[in-house]
């Protein structure tokens, strides 16, 4: 134990399941709880939608909910909720010397406008001068920042107040891990004493779909659990919206203002696959190597996407270590692309944090773990690229 | 021997390795022979139609093989090209970096030729329903490859064997810098012995171009477009989108010493400050930015009369030249009138994701040179703001250090200390 460990002291989830930890904890602790799905509104395909949300409770101004689309209000909503958890939230002197690290992809277009262009396009072939004279007439001017990457952060200072330092990585699941890494590299070299870290996703979007399915990825008909959709129609990747937002502090900066931990955060290890040439495997058998895993049985809160390749290839890795009880959460939420890291980490510190384990997402698969975890094991395997592992452990 | 450890006993990071691309040309040699002779890379727009637009200008790069294969594929070969300069500037096997990767790269999106080949290869239903429906029947993954944020950093860490997973990175535009400062703070941290920091930027489309204009940014003098960048000057109306990119090789002194590397410069400190006013304007009071400053200062170990030249931000739009004129005269005091400032911007216009890179870049040049590049169009200065831009004319000049600044939306701000020998 040191002064400069990387404690977590606040955490803020959204997903169908509802908001914050108690209520994810009561739920996912539920045996057989039933996902919350919507198969209709975008069929073929199925999503886990947003909760219920007042977004008043996190974002006063009604003026800056206008400024955001769905996606920044809920990026800006989870982080108020992990501040609040926190005991930061309000606390000027706090938020000014805050630290930020959002992992992000893009905001929402105008679907109405793009569907107009394309229809016209259909009957024009001057289509780059249609594409000029919509956009020009048609383009709600503030709408282009509520798509910026960067402003999701930039929101969360406007809204919030974390004002030490800003940063956007963008990547996909890969972005959630690097966030989390170089948000601990930080605190243990002592540059920064505490840091928001986390994202977001609103998947309630055709763009937003459009994203995966380009590649094929998403799952179609019925809904299955994450670790039951190979051969299934389609590529295996039901998506939802959420976020997750965790506060990282030092752990002396935690004492000192007597804040409550809910665990350390050990090791995150994060790669890069060259897939095309069959690395995934392995590469995730030297990410579990790195981590230096402790002995004994250990509970293992997987990102996995569901994706055939991808998700095949962390469970057979897993199944390899049999001390690994695996509990595969995007299950239950569905995933929420950047945010899976940062999520799997909160459920990862919720469990140490309580002493108990979660029973299996999918009884099918997932063996039994019993007993008070004291280290827990986060994974995020991308659905396309890009790994990484963080270990979690009593405080 | 020169000290391996900064004021605060961390490692010292040396510069390498540089490369650069913007409409000037490729390449150090180009680029500084257009920016010391005061040539403007601005020219009219080809690349699509202007019909209907008010701005019908900018800076794009439009001689490369991929300058009109959408914002993807010309952000990846922005990117390629200048790393490959700095990469065998610093004497590395091109193939085998052996450090991480830091790439600043604008937001990607699906680009609209590909919007309309995929929506009129079928006639079924409409919108994105039939979208989404050809899109699940593809049999290739390029198309795919453009929407996946970490896409150009994957293909790069392919290209040149960086270590590990590579970041991707938006700080709107202060994106170069940051890329850099994480490359910095890495080797500090003792992470590695040497990092690539890229900023690149090929997304000068249609689209991009609407949106900025719909928030009055840019410049619309079509007229002469080489003069509408002109950063400082009392008619300035705007900033002239651009793209560009530059890369760093990043490596501790040690390690650059040991293996017999030429040194280029020295990164002595960055700074950074979040603004929480609004989502496109400063704190009226300058406070982020000049925080920022005194952060890049404070880090570099540096007193305010030790910074013999600013590279500024400088994008010729009313409120950032004022911003940044408030922000270096409350830190510089009196000295802020005798200092020399220009900004690369007037020639090159804003290369958004890449400026932070690219004017590292060139702030190093300028040391190792003794050549300040000018503020050029300056014909008509802003009586409120009294700087010394370096107007119209490059200078020679003795320059140890600079401070290059990087400010964006979001409430970005970002700002790099480079000086050119170690201490």
């Amino acid at each position: 134990m040191s002064s400069h460990d990387v404690v977590i002291t606040g955490i803020g989830l959204v997903s169908s399941l509802g908001e914050g930890p108690d209520a994810h904890w009561q739920k996912l602790t539920r045996p057989g709880l039933e996902p919350v799905l919507d198969a209709a509104r975008f069929a073929p395909y199925t999503i886990h939608p947003l909760p219920e949300i007042d977004w008043n409770l996190q974002i006063a101004k009604r003026g800056d909910q206008r400024q955001m689309e769905t996606w920044q209000r809920l990026g800006t909503y989870t982080a108020g909720l992990a501040l609040d958890d926190a005991g930061i939230k309000g606390n000027d002197e706090l938020c000014a010397t805050m630290d930020m690290v959002v992992a992000a992809g893009g905001g929402e277009r105008d679907e109405a406008v793009d569907a107009a262009i394309l229809a016209a396009s259909e009957s024009r072939n001057d289509r780059d001068v249609l594409l000029n004279e919509k956009l020009t007439t048609e383009l709600r001017p503030t709408l282009f920042l509520a798509q910026l990457s960067n402003l999701l952060a930039g929101n969360i200072s406007i809204v919030h107040k974390v004002t030490g330092s800003s940063r956007t990585f963008m990547g996909e699941e890969g972005a959630g891990v690097s966030a989390v890494e170089t948000a601990a590299a930080r605190i243990r070299s002592g540059q920064s004493t505490h840091v928001l870290v986390g994202g977001a996703f609103q998947t309630e979007h055709s763009d937003m779909l459009l994203g995966y399915e380009l590649a094929g990825y998403l799952h179609r008909g019925p809904w299955k659990p994450v670790w039951q959709r190979q051969g299934s129609e389609g590529g295996g990747v039901v998506t939802g919206s959420g976020g997750a937002f965790l506060v990282l502090e030092q752990r002396e900066h935690a004492k000192n203002r007597g804040r409550k931990i809910y665990a350390e955060l050990g090791h995150v290890v994060s790669g890069r696959a060259r897939r095309r040439q069959g690395e995934l495997n392995s590469e995730i058998a030297a990410l579990l190597k790195q981590a230096a895993l402790p002995d004994g049985d250990l509970l293992t809160i997987s990102a996995a996407s569901g994706a055939h390749a991808a998700t095949a290839a962390e469970k057979a890795v897993l199944d390899a270590n049999p001390a690994l009880a695996v509990r595969a959460f995007s299950t239950l939420t569905g995933h929420m692309k950047e945010a899976q890291f940062p999520f799997a980490v909160a459920l990862a510190a919720m469990a140490v944090d309580r002493g108990a384990g979660y029973p299996a997402f999918d009884a099918t698969v997932e063996r039994s773990f019993e007993g008070a975890p004291n280290s827990v094991l986060a994974t995020a395997i991308g659905y396309h690229q890009f790994e990484g592992l963080g270990l979690v452990k009593a405080p | 021997m020169a000290n391996l450890r900064d004021h605060m006993g961390r490692p010292i990071v040396a510069v390498t390795g540089i490369g650069v691309v913007t409409s000037l040309g490729v390449g150090k040699a180009d680029n500084w022979a257009a920016l010391t002779s005061g040539r403007s890379g601005i020219h009219p727009i080809t690349r699509f139609p202007v019909d209907h637009l008010n701005t019908r200008i900018s800076g794009m790069v439009d001689f490369l093989p991929s300058s009109s294969k959408g914002a993807s594929h010309l952000t990846y070969e922005l990117a390629e090209t200048a790393a490959q300069e700095a990469v065998s500037e610093a004497g590395l096997e091109s193939g085998d970096f052996g450090g991480p990767l830091f790439l600043a790269s604008p937001p990607v999106e699906l680009d609209w030729i590909d919007r309309f080949s995929l929506y009129n290869s079928d006639k079924q239903d409409a919108g994105a329903e039939r979208l989404l429906r050809v899109a699940r029947g593809l049999k290739e993954l390029d198309v795919f490859e453009t929407t996946q944020f970490g896409s150009i950093a994957d293909r790069l860490a392919d290209r040149f064997g960086t270590r590990g997973l590579p970041i991707t990175l938006s700080t709107a535009c202060a994106s170069g810098a940051t890329a850099i400062q994480l490359g910095v703070e890495a080797i500090r941290r003792g992470e590695c012995d040497k990092a690539l920091s890229i900023g690149a930027d090929g997304s000068a489309t249609a689209e991009a171009l609407i949106r900025f204009s719909l928030l009055s940014a840019l410049s619309t003098h079509n007229d002469i477009p080489e003069k509408a960048s002109k950063p400082f000057s009392k008619d300035r109306d705007g900033f002239v989108l651009a793209e560009g990119s530059g890369a760093l090789v990043l490596e501790s002194l040690e390690g650059a010493l040991a293996r017999g590397a030429t040194i280029l410069g020295i990164m002595r400190g960055c700074g950074e400050k979040a603004d929480d006013f609004h989502r496109t304007r400063s704190k009226p009071d300058g406070s982020p930015a000049i925080a920022a400053v005194r952060a890049a200062l404070a880090d570099a170990g540096l007193g305010e009369d030790e910074i013999d030249y600013v590279n500024a931000h400088g994008t010729s739009t009313p409120e950032n030249d004022k911003m940044e004129h408030l922000s270096l005269s409350t830190v510089f005091g009196e000295r802020i009138g005798s200092m020399p400032i220009s900004s690369n911007k007037s020639m090159i216009g804003h290369t958004l994701s890449a400026a932070g890179a690219v004017e590292a870049a060139f702030s190093l040049m300028t040391m190792r040179e003794s050549v300040i590049p000018p503020t050029i169009n300056y014909d008509n200065p802003d009586p409120a703001i009294v700087l010394d831009v370096v107007p119209n004319k490059k200078r020679n000049a003795e320059v140890g250090t600079v401070l290059s600044n990087s400010f964006g939306f979001g409430g970005q701000n970002t700002c790099l200390v480079m000086a050119r020998e170690p201490v």
